[in-house]
């Protein structure tokens, strides 16, 4: 019993890694880099709950979620290929901007500069910790198949063709009539898409948004993407050990065993053994923040 | 590149070329105009988000400039939060001058403010200003700058791209600090440490009355030399030259003699013991105890202070301005509108330049 209230808290934190890290690797393969990730999960949450909450469907909160990451996707992609702006500045700003919007707006819409009010969501009123009520929740189902979706496209489709061709080598793809750009916009929104759902999650299962309630899960995400060497399912694998690590340490609190804050780090410092090479680079797509021409 | 640099220093040519004025003049732009357009842009996006909160952008405006430059307390928290900025917006920029994206200014910055607080709590509190100011200013940049080596050490040595490493370090450090705080040093029921008494620096206030209760102390002028140096230091040196040439061709750097390696890693470090001086500002300046969190976000406006600034200190300096108004602004006009706008305000303008510094480069030199 220990041992599957075990997995089933694990998968209960990695479905927004999941979401958001496959946003990371379509994003990033197509040359475009996702430190944009936080912003759209919490855009995504936000809109996710506004929507829910004057709709009165967690559903209409799921497509109100999409439309703010896509936004925001969007936003960040029209200045990395339109402007050419650079990635990491725009990304980073993202974030500050979704941030500010989301509070200026929590202030609008709700009068509180904390949270929301209770929205409707998913799953019981208590969400419990077991499989039954996980398994109830239509996103977990979302999550697992976005993971797949992201490798079919990328791997089996002409489509992820192009998209890898962006982030490999944008002049080559070009020369032979692909639209980079293009493909970077719908890989961007695509994305944007993913990283909103995961933040939806978040939102609908809590049944209210909070202020920066991803609370740096978006920057666990791109760790993810880069951990899993930019490929979805290792990517995945990845969100499910960085999220087996919190249930740990979530287990192991009051026990004073490892203090909590050693455990937070496990996911970055793994991304930096895996980055310098010490078993197996790391090596990111060859464009990677790169404009196209 | 060494024996350019030393050309240009040791023998004068006999005749001085013709200086290019356009060129000059081009430059000049290339670097004002992406600023204006994106205060621009933020005035304009500010005044919908106003609009949208029901109240007149005019009367917001005019809230905000009376809160920061219209009275003493106002300039006092200006001036406190242009010092912090200052010194990461200088920490980001030595950074891009050498090619490098260095977003952990934030941990860096506590790093700094953490071991500076360790070394005041072990000195004995009657020791005078002239003997503790410079060991605080060497804890505080070893601090920093060893948080940001790291990341140096592992691009000059593994290729590790450092905007992921300073980032995932952003975290580490910071939860480290937090530990450190919370298990050993913290006074009991607070997130700090005990006060410091060996040689904390006075308040602007304690001379001129006017400023009471504002935070602005003498760290300013730590900053302002700090610009100074970094200026001639890029500038006016063979290592600043090195920097700055492997920032703009690292390979032809490379080939004219220049251990690339060697000057990623200082450059890193440098730009983290920046960095680390700023925390002297809330630590020794202010508050006179290391407190979690305190960098509150500083480390990454700095990345905003940088680009506005455009890597050069002096372009720093007057960012750093900007963005402490439009931060302590937003507490300003906080009553009738949220405070929050201004963070929107700041981001916006970090992607207007961002979005417009290669726009307007390419319309200038067409126009030319």
């Amino acid at each position: 019993m220990i041992l599957l209230a075990f997995v089933a808290q694990t998968l209960r934190i990695a479905i927004p890694y999941l979401f958001a890290a496959s946003g990371g690797v379509m994003s990033e393969r197509a040359g475009l880099i996702g430190l944009g990730l936080e912003g759209y999960m919490l855009s995504g949450a936000f809109c996710g709950a506004v929507a829910s909450y004057y709709s009165g469907s967690p559903w209409i909160g799921l497509l109100g979620a999409m439309a703010g990451g896509v936004a925001m996707a969007l936003l960040y992609a029209l200045t990395a290929i339109r402007f050419r702006a650079d990635q990491v500045v725009v990304g980073i700003a993202i974030n500050l901007f979704v941030i500010g919007l989301t509070r200026f707006f929590l202030r609008l819409a709700f009068h509180s500069s904390s949270n929301s009010p209770r929205v409707p969501g998913f799953g019981a009123e208590q969400s419990g910790t077991g499989f039954g009520a996980l398994a109830t929740n239509p996103l977990i189902w979302l999550g697992i198949g976005a993971v797949a979706a992201m490798a079919w496209l990328l791997y089996r489709t002409p489509f992820g063709l192009r998209v890898r061709a962006a982030g490999e080598h944008p002049a080559a793809a070009i020369s032979v009539g692909i639209r980079v750009d293009r493909i970077r916009y719908v890989a961007a929104a695509l994305s944007g898409l993913l990283a909103s759902l995961g933040g939806a999650y978040l939102a609908l299962d809590q049944h209210q948004f909070s202020a920066e309630m991803t609370a740096g899960r978006g920057f666990i995400a791109l760790a993810a993407t880069i951990f899993g060497r930019w490929d979805p399912f290792r990517a995945a694998l990845a969100c499910l050990l960085f999220a087996a690590a919190e249930t740990l340490q979530i287990q192991l609190q009051g026990t004073q065993l490892i203090p909590s804050q050693f455990v937070e780090m496990i996911p970055y410092a793994l991304t930096i053994i895996a980055l310098a090479g010490v078993v197996g680079r790391a090596v990111p797509p060859a464009a990677l923040g790169k404009t196209a021409t | 590149m060494t024996t350019a640099a030393s050309e240009s220093t040791t023998a004068p040519p006999p005749i001085a070329p013709p200086v290019d004025r356009t060129a000059r003049r081009t430059a000049l732009e290339e670097a004002i105009l992406p600023a204006v357009v994106a205060l621009l842009v933020a005035a304009i996006v500010g005044d919908i988000l106003i609009l949208t909160f029901g109240q007149s952008p005019g009367t917001v405006y005019r809230l905000l400039l009376e809160g920061t430059w219209g009275n003493a307390y106002g300039l006092g928290q200006v001036l406190y939060k242009a010092t912090t900025l200052t010194f990461t917006g200088l920490a980001v920029a030595v950074g891009l001058r050498a090619g490098l994206f260095n977003i952990g200014a934030e941990s860096q910055l506590a790093a700094g403010g953490f071991v500076a607080a360790l070394v005041g709590l072990l000195l004995p509190s009657g020791l005078p200003a002239l003997i503790t100011l410079p060991l605080y200013l060497i804890a505080a940049a070893a601090g920093g700058g060893l948080v940001a080596g790291v990341p140096g050490v592992l691009k000059a040595r593994f290729g590790a791209h450092e905007v992921i490493t300073t980032i995932m370090l952003n975290f580490i450090v910071l939860a480290l600090l937090n530990y450190l705080t919370a298990a050993h040093l913290k006074v009991e029921g607070s997130l700090h440490t005990a006060e410091i008494h060996a040689g904390a620096l006075p308040r602007f206030s304690s001379y001129i009355a006017p400023f009471h209760g504002s935070a602005a102390n003498v760290v300013l002028f730590v900053a302002l030399g700090a610009a100074i140096v970094t200026w001639w230091f890029l500038f006016r040196t063979r290592r600043g030259f090195e920097l700055r040439a492997t920032g703009l061709q690292p390979e032809a750097a490379e080939y004219g003699g220049v251990d690339v390696g060697n000057v990623w890693w200082r450059a890193m470090v440098l730009s983290g013991g920046l960095a680390g001086i700023g925390g002297l500002n809330f630590v020794l300046g202010y508050k006179h105890y290391y407190e979690e969190a305190f960098a509150s976000g500083a480390g990454f406006l700095g990345i905003a202070v940088a680009i506005v600034g455009r890597n050069h200190p002096l372009g720093v300096v007057f960012a750093a301005l900007v963005f402490a108004t439009i931060s302590q602004g937003g507490l300003a006009v906080n009553a009738v509108v949220p405070k929050q706008m201004v963070d929107v305000l700041q981001a916006v303008v970090i992607i207007a330049v961002a979005a417009s510094v290669p726009e307007v480069r390419r319309i200038l030199r067409k126009a030319r």
